[in-house]
């Protein structure tokens, strides 16, 4: 608190002061300052005008942001569409742009999604999409069902759900045989007044039960394939009400279903899918939640009210921090990390977070602790380090706004998420975060906090070893490699994503693009597993190499920050020389491609005994020759190769 | 029309068209304003709505045909409201 009086930060800025300042900062080429205020704008508050006003400045900005230090990510995201989605477009954009991206979009024309996605030549293909959403609504898709229901046998009934499922099946087909994009499909919406009234509750053949059944078809479908998701439409309009939802009115005079006032929820539901998909682009994804303790975490002040007094339980009061608690916990069993960052004595934070009855998260949840009264900003840079992630990786949750604008303006790169006033709101706040949305779990994700707790046991080992050689082989470390399986694809292409540090090229790939590559005769992606003494790792490096002539080229090259320093590297590499010598390859050869964050890979390819070919502004060209050298894997790591290759 | 609606539904528009608020006039329509089609016009009658807290009908929305009509309609629909 005496932080926040001593060095106060910004004072809550007016909207239209905010504007004619993002104007000036602009004309005095202050370019990311203006960058960061239209940010800010936006946040405070995001309606139609303002988009338009936040997507124009944009636009303006966009050419000389490049010079500067403020990253944005470009993605393409095309909307097929069988309804008005116009308005919702400057939402979109400006809702982007706060999460660091630069979204151009192609709007398709009104219900030609259907040749759109056939024909290979359309505009849809010709715009070159990331990532494309099926916005289709039931009174399109399904008209039979939709319109004139109480007119089909039930046969008929049957038979038209059929061929809507049929239709799909075909479009998706077509549209994967064009384009590797993503592909975002709506569910259809149930009618809220379904036209045989009561009667149709009662049977799973009824309009309903019917729609219910393409919708649960729907997801058959996109699990067919890789990069198609269904955005749950009937779901979303259901959350927020349908009543409210549906404008009747604007959908007659102007094709727009959607009520003006939940046009920002549209492009926000969206957004949950775009900043997932654009992570491999812009190589930011938060990896751990920071979360404060007072006022947060429990309602009250620990070193106040003591264990008696602070407010978290079953029943209101306590009640909603632990709806925030279980939200925590969710996002835990994502794979995202929690910490906490509090100022506070140790000894009672430490009590409440052990012993209080009603709290959910443990200490034990939690894979950093900052409890102490040092500044924020210095805690989330010392967390970050400890866990080994860029600060760019960090969340952070804090009930005081000027504790959140303190961080924000020291570490601009962390995603700082506005908690409402209401701690009835907490919850929902957290789990409505895009930046938290996955679209495929790996194993690891699900146990990464225990994970992490055994890297912590290993840290105290080493320290007790005279030699690193004897802590090898203390470790007792095992590694199974195997080529790309269905199983392992997801993660594989999530480590391309997400890795900066051993990283040889950071080449970002998805998973359609992995798969396509692994049809390929001339490629070969290999992932290595490691366990040892203390726990599994999991899957925890990629070698990804491509045969030309004589030689095998690595395209990819890493390893998760988890297991840098433990020789995995160099078991790694043994295999890829020997398979490349096997299929009768001369020689490996393979790119260091500099970039901020991959300074510990740097030395690789000199300390394996390669000779450096070549160098240019993007980086050094490695190699070594197969037939006078074979790179043996270390004597301490047992390896097993799992020959299905 | 009093000046202050007029300024703010000017502000409005120079939004939604991207043309600076001095270069809007009463009389400024789809004939002067480029960026001024079918679907600005949407974009522009869901923006009045939510900065005047207006519902506009079909009727309204046909004669939304300048900057002037808009604002006029805004106060009409308003002094409605009130009474």
């Amino acid at each position: 608190m005496s932080d926040a009086i001593s060095n106060p930060p910004p004072a809550e800025r007016h909207p239209s002061t905010l504007r004619a300042e993002i104007d000036g900062l602009i004309a005095q080429g202050a370019f990311d300052a203006a960058a960061r205020r239209l940010s800010e704008l936006w946040r405070r508050d995001p309606a139609a005008g303002t988009a338009s006003f936040v997507t124009s400045r944009l636009d303006e900005l966009r050419d000389k942001l490049a010079l500067t230090n403020f990253q944005l990510a470009k993605f393409r995201f095309a909307i097929l569409r069988s309804f008005t989605v116009e308005p919702i477009v400057p939402l979109l954009r400006a809702e982007a742009f706060a999460y660091g991206i630069d979204l151009e979009v192609h709007v398709g024309d009104f219900n030609t999604y259907v040749q759109d996605m056939l024909d290979g030549r359309s505009s849809l293909y010709r715009f070159a999409p990331n990532a494309v959403v099926l916005a289709v609504r039931a009174d399109q898709a399904a008209p039979e069902l939709w319109s004139d229901f109480a007119d089909l046998s039930p046969e008929a009934a049957r038979q038209a759900a059929e061929r809507v499922v049929h239709g799909y099946e075909q479009w998706i087909g077509a549209f994967r045989k064009h384009s590797q994009a993503a592909l975002i499909v709506h569910s259809l919406e149930r009618p809220s007044s379904p036209s045989l009234g009561v009667l149709d509750g009662q049977s799973e053949a009824g309009q309903s039960g019917l729609i219910r059944q393409i919708n649960r078809e729907l997801r058959r479908i996109a699990s067919e394939f890789h990069g198609v998701y269904v955005l749950d439409y009937d779901a979303l309009v259901a959350r927020h009400g349908s009543e409210h939802w549906h404008d009747e009115r604007k959908w007659l005079t102007a094709r727009l279903p959607i009520a003006a006032d939940y046009l920002l929820q549209m492009a926000r539901e969206w957004m949950r899918f775009i900043v997932p998909l654009s992570a491999p682009l812009s190589g930011r994804t938060a990896k751990v939640l920071v979360v404060d303790l007072d006022n947060t975490l429990w309602g009250g002040v620990i070193g106040e009210d003591g264990m008696a007094g602070i407010k978290v339980g079953p029943e209101y009061p306590g009640a909603p921090y632990q709806a925030l608690q279980r939200a925590l916990l969710d996002l835990s069993r994502k794979g995202i990390l929690l910490a906490v960052c509090s100022k506070n004595n140790l000894d009672d934070a430490m009590e409440a977070l052990e012993k209080h009855p009603g709290m959910l998260v443990r200490a034990k949840h939690f894979a950093a602790l900052r409890i102490n009264w040092t500044d924020k900003a210095q805690n989330l840079r010392e967390i970050a380090q400890e866990l080994n992630v860029g600060i760019d990786a960090l969340a952070f949750l804090d009930d005081n706004p000027f504790e959140r604008e303190q961080v924000r303006a020291a570490l601009p790169e962390i995603t700082v998420i506005d908690l409402p006033k209401n701690p009835l709101e907490y919850a929902a706040a957290v789990r409505n975060c895009a930046a938290f949305e996955r679209l495929a779990l790996s194993a690891e994700d699900q146990q990464r906090t225990e994970m992490y707790v055994a890297q912590k046991e290993r840290a105290g080992a080493e320290q007790n070893f005279q030699s690193k050689e004897d802590f090898f082989r203390y470790l007792e470390q095992e590694a199974e490699l195997e080529p790309v399986t269905d199983l392992t694809l997801a993660r594989i292409a999530q480590l391309t994503q997400k890795t900066n540090q051993f990283n040889l090229t950071t080449r970002r790939y998805t998973e359609t693009q992995i798969a396509e590559m692994a049809k390929q005769p001339d490629w070969r992606i290999f992932s290595i597993k490691v366990r040892d003494r203390f726990g599994d790792h999991g899957l925890v490096g990629v070698a990804i190499t491509h045969d030309v002539g004589e030689q095998c080229e690595v395209d990819t090259f890493l390893l998760s920050c988890r297991v840098i320093g433990r020789t995995v590297e160099s078991a790694l590499l043994a295999h890829l020389a020997a398979s490349a010598a096997e299929r009768g390859r001369k020689r490996l050869e393979g790119w260091f491609l500099p970039t901020k964050k991959n300074a510990p890979a740097r030395d690789f390819y000199e300390q394996h005994g390669f000779e450096l070919r070549a160098t240019n502004c993007e980086g050094s060209l490695w190699a070594l020759d197969l037939t006078s050298c074979a790179p043996l894997c270390p004597d301490w790591i047992k390896l097993k190769v799992s020959d299905r290759d | 029309m009093t000046a202050s609606t007029f300024e703010q539904v000017r502000n409005v528009a120079s939004d939604i068209f991207r043309v600076p608020a001095d270069k809007i006039t009463a009389e400024s329509s789809p004939e002067t304003i480029e960026s001024w089609d079918s679907m600005q016009h949407l974009n522009l009658v869901l923006a009045v709505e939510e900065k005047f807290g207006v519902q506009l009908e079909p009727e309204d929305i046909e004669q939304m045909k300048s900057v002037g009509a808009v604002a006029e309609l805004v106060e009409r629909l308003q002094s409605a409201a009130r009474q």
